[in-house]
């Protein structure tokens, strides 16, 4: 660990500034907005997988007293553009309601306008809608074949990308290596379901041209999109980033939502809301996550060093495209995990299926590839009869090999993976823990305990883009932060993204306040909306920290630097005789000469006479604009790129028990501990540390999008899709280290997705240790109790520790 | 059709106009501006509606405006103190950073008001069961846990020992 120095703000625990107004119920969510005239939307959807619309028939809904439109996809299709696809799929055209032909059970088929939402929601059980349903396919592995039917016809078949990357000398390390282990795992379809589903209110300013709009977003390129997509220019849309957000997690996108609502707010000239209700958001809110099948094979020698992988993973992204299948892409920045792995080929598979569309989720399919590759380490050690911890030790890129170049490009920033593993076994104290498995298993309980790594790479500049599209040249994703001083020396930051629990003004604030000596808790911070502000990419990937946290320090510093200026101007004295220091420039050969900050804003406002020649504009004010470190190249012919500047680490541990009957799991030890350099906010930090793992654990034990092969959603409701309540979540305990990374402002990295990288692994790596004894296995997420209970209804009673 | 209500809300007694299908939720967000209580599943399930009615936890999505006639209810925005300082739950939230987004806070604090109310030094387990209801995507619940165990702990000391500055660290 390296000498940090000594910080009044950083690292310390200080109540974040956003807490306040969400505990007095003073919080300002989408679905708060009013605005005068507004209209509501509610939607007729597809009950079929698959279908031909033959006609939709409003009259008998539009004749509704209170009706004031129904939209239907024919109408719209023929007045915007299609939503944006991620990969290069001319083909696929989705629009916010199906245009001719519904593509699963839920999707949009028209939009009921009215005066109120119940007043849409009766009119649009008024909506006649003729279907001739058409052949589906709800399997992955069935979508791949050519004989499957097509869900988007004009692409040709259902596969929307597919490649095989090569990084090194994969064939050479497998023929060389004296162990080979194949294996298949699953990932079930998940999501972080927030507790607010998505809203939007979007209003047409007749008089400006302007669309404004407030929604539950976090969503990149958003106001692009929405203008693409309405063929309007992009500064003709206005989306306001200072709406609160319940909840994201990643998934609240809501560009078809957008469009729609946008579209009719043009159309109708009065204001439109469409906030979904539970059963629209999990069944046509298109915010489904990751739904994979893995076949994965590892390369090892008798010491369990791994040289080499094999990753084949088909993404079922449903009948929507979006983002979705860049999800392929993320994994590629951490491929070999936290281990010297010599060579891997990666082949990525997005196929299209009658299912609902597919969302970012909280670490962009890196969770279910983290699944895959912890397992494997976890087979090699069984394999051999080897120690799992042994294996891990070896294996583990070692802290002095940072920074650390990995087959497909990144190169890994800081990290001491054995010194944090370490502290992770030391907090769950890994010997009694063995003790307490050994002797539950006597005591015939089904018991185990879960290892698992994971790397948490964060600030990326979105290269999976022109990774797995070349005709998409994206190289940087900066993120943005004005610092202003008023005449009074009051501080005002302008940050350009809405919030969604991340404390982004508690970040900012805390960085300013360190960087110019003052209070954060004086420091206001605001949102910009996408016509006043400046580039920003919302807080996806772990990268505000980072990215708006580096923007922030480049502002507050830009400011510093005007501070001294004028300072040192009005001082007689020149900067280098002076210093700034807790909000005041002071002269260095006399410091009873000082200036305060609030004096100097006074002077750059008002007294421009007592300016120094240098600074020509009035006024302290500071825009920084942040380019992701590292950021820059495009990736290489064979798909190396270097997609994230930091890499932070975690090591989770975890003690699992089953109910042999029932197939129930409790986990009553779990310790994670945890490096993403140095901690802004303490409380933050574990927030997103817990609140990431028991994410983690829904996926791994309980949440899943089920669909009976009718094409039908058996998980629509909050009493199916079953989610971690307080009882399922432990009493997790946390353990930090610090390698800061040396690309940031204070050697900060990213820390909102690891519990959630860490955790479905370490489960299942519970669960299978558990199993092993009666030697099955469970490679298939989620392993819900009824799964469990069924493998272990055919296993005797007694067995071997 | 509407019927006429009368319901005490936060201690004001409010008249209205209610249309018998309207929820309770819907009513306090809708027409009387009470937004700081969340509508979250609509079924019952998750939590985030729920206010107080005559004392009791209940969810405000399962329950129509029209049955409310004559009831008590606090919601979020009646959890202050009399002079308007943060309630110690409240406060409680704040120091320990027991929510993220935000959305199920409200629910959160009614759950942990009607526990404490109840039960003034509970135990852990009985913490978790009294907000088993409440759904939290954010926290994963221990630094909720960690509020109300808090706030019990304050609320049975004198109340000059509170520090309920905002910002206090």
């Amino acid at each position: 660990m390296s000498e940090t120095p000594p910080r009044r703000f950083v690292s310390t625990k200080r109540r974040p500034k956003e807490d306040g107004r969400f505990i007095t119920g003073a919080g300002h969510f989408v679905a708060d907005i009013g605005r005068p005239g507004m209209l509501h939307v509610a939607l007729v959807t597809s009950p079929h997988p698959a279908a031909r619309i033959a006609s939709v028939n409003t009259s008998e809904a539009l004749a509704m007293p209170g009706v004031v439109d129904v939209l239907t996809g024919d109408v719209l299709a023929a007045a915007t553009n299609p939503l944006a696809n991620a990969v290069d799929t001319p083909g696929v055209k989705c629009y916010p309601l199906a245009n001719g032909v519904a593509r699963y059970a839920g999707e949009w088929i028209a939009a009921v306008v009215a005066e109120s939402r119940a007043l849409a929601e009766d009119a649009a059980e008024l909506v006649d809608v003729e279907y001739k349903s058409l052949d589906h396919v709800i399997d992955a592995e069935e979508a791949l074949e050519p004989t499957s039917p097509p869900v988007h016809e004009d692409h040709g078949s259902n596969i929307l990308y597919r490649r095989t990357f090569t990084w090194g000398p994969v064939a050479e390390d497998f023929a060389g290596q004296p162990h080979e282990l194949p294996f298949k795992l699953r990932w079930g379809r998940s999501a972080p379901v927030p507790v607010e589903t998505f809203g939007v209110v979007a209003e047409w300013d007749m008089g400006t041209e302007i669309l404004d709009v407030w929604a539950s977003i976090q969503m990149p390129s958003y106001a692009e999109q929405i203008a693409t997509a309405l063929r309007i220019p992009v500064n003709q849309v206005r989306a306001h980033y200072d709406v609160d957000v319940g909840g994201s997690y990643g998934v609240k996108r809501g560009i078809k939502h957008t469009v729609l609502t946008g579209f009719l707010a043009r159309r109708l000239g009065r204001p439109i809301r469409l906030i979904e209700d539970r059963l629209e958001n999990m069944i046509g809110g298109d915010m489904h996550g990751p739904d994979r099948h893995f076949d994965v094979a590892v390369a090892f020698d008798d010491d369990g060093l791994i040289k080499s992988m094999k990753l084949r993973v088909i993404e079922d992204v449903g009948g929507q495209t979006g983002r979705a299948p860049f999800q392929l892409g993320k994994p590629v920045s951490a491929i070999v995990g936290a281990y010297q792995i010599n060579s891997v080929e990666y082949e990525a598979i997005a196929v299209s299926t009658n299912k609902t569309g597919q969302a970012a989720v909280r670490g962009f399919g890196m969770s279910p590839t983290n699944v895959a590759i912890e397992s494997a380490v976890d087979k090699v050690a069984r394999h051999l009869g080897l120690s799992r911890l042994e294996v891990r030790r070896r294996n583990f890129i070692r802290a002095d090999q940072f920074p650390y170049l990995i087959p497909s490009g990144s190169e890994y920033d800081s990290g001491d993976y054995q010194t944090v593993f370490k502290k992770a076994l030391d907090l769950a104290d890994v010997e009694a823990l063995l003790a307490r498995r050994d002797a539950a298993r006597r005591d015939g309980k089904i018991a185990g305990i879960g290892i698992a790594t994971c790397l948490e790479p964060g600030g990326g500049n979105s290269a999976f883009e022109p990774l797995l599209n070349p005709k998409n040249e994206t190289t940087t994703w900066p993120e943005s932060c004005v610092v202003k001083v008023d005449r009074t020396g009051g501080i005002t930051a302008t940050i350009a993204t809405s919030t969604s629990g991340q404390g982004h003004e508690t970040l900012a604030a805390t960085i300013i306040g360190e960087e110019l000596g003052i209070d954060p808790n004086d420091i206001r911070v605001v949102h910009s909306d996408t016509l006043s502000g400046l580039p920003g990419n919302t807080p996806v990937a772990s990268r505000m920290a980072i990215m708006l946290g580096g923007a922030a320090a480049g502002a507050a510093r830009k400011i510093r630097d005007q501070a001294i200026l004028i300072g040192a101007h009005n001082l007689g004295r020149t900067t280098d005789q002076v210093r700034y220091e807790n909000g005041a420039v002071t002269a260095l050969d006399d410091p009873s000469l000082s200036l305060s900050l609030s004096r100097i804003a006074l002077i750059s406002h008002r007294e421009f006479h007592n300016m120094p020649p240098e600074l020509t504009e009035p006024g302290m004010q500071a825009v920084h604009v942040l380019q992701v470190p590292k950021g820059g190249t495009l990736p290489t012919a064979d798909g190396r790129v270097q997609m994230y500047p930091c890499y932070s680490f975690a090591a989770h541990i975890v003690y699992a028990e089953i109910d042999r009957l029932t197939g129930k799991v409790s986990l009553p030890e779990y310790c994670i501990a945890h490096d993403c350099g140095t901690v802004i906010n303490p409380d933050i930090v574990r927030g997103m540390v817990i609140g990431g793992a028991a994410h983690g654990i829904g996926a791994a034990l309980y949440e899943e999008f089920s669909y009976e092969p009718g094409g039908q959603l058996l998980s629509g409701t909050f009493v199916d899709y079953v989610m971690p309540s307080s009882h399922e979540v432990p009493d997790i305990k946390l353990a930090e280290h610090c390698t800061p990374s040396p690309l940031t402002s204070h050697g900060q990295k990213g820390v909102g997705e690891g519990g959630y990288l860490g955790a479905p692994a370490a489960v299942a790596s519970a669960i299978n240790d558990a199993l092993s004894p009666f030697n099955i296995e469970c490679l298939t997420l989620p392993m819900r109790a009824s799964l469990l209970s069924d493998l272990l209804a055919d296993q005797p009673a007694e067995t071997e520790s | 059709m509407t019927h006429s209500i009368s319901v005490t809300v936060n201690g004001a007694t409010r008249q209205a106009e209610v249309e018998p299908r309207q929820t309770l939720v819907d009513f306090l967000r809708e027409q009387l501006g009470l937004t700081g209580t969340h509508v979250g599943c609509e079924h019952g399930v998750c939590g985030a509606c729920s206010v107080l009615l005559d004392g009791e936890p209940i969810r405000s999505c399962l329950m129509f405006a029209v049955q409310t006639d004559g009831h008590e209810i606090t919601t979020v925005e009646g959890l202050r103190e009399e002079d308007g300082a943060l309630g110690i739950l409240q406060d409680s939230f704040w120091e320990t950073h027991a929510l993220q987004c935000g959305y199920c806070t409200p629910g959160m604090l009614i759950a942990g008001q009607d526990l404490l109310t109840r039960n003034p030094n509970p135990s852990d387990e009985e913490i978790r069961e009294a907000i088993a209801g409440n759904l939290c995507r954010c926290t994963g619940y221990l630094q909720i846990v960690d509020a109300i165990r808090l706030a019990g702990a304050r609320m049975r000391q004198a109340p000059e020992a509170l520090g309920t500055e905002a910002g206090d660290v």
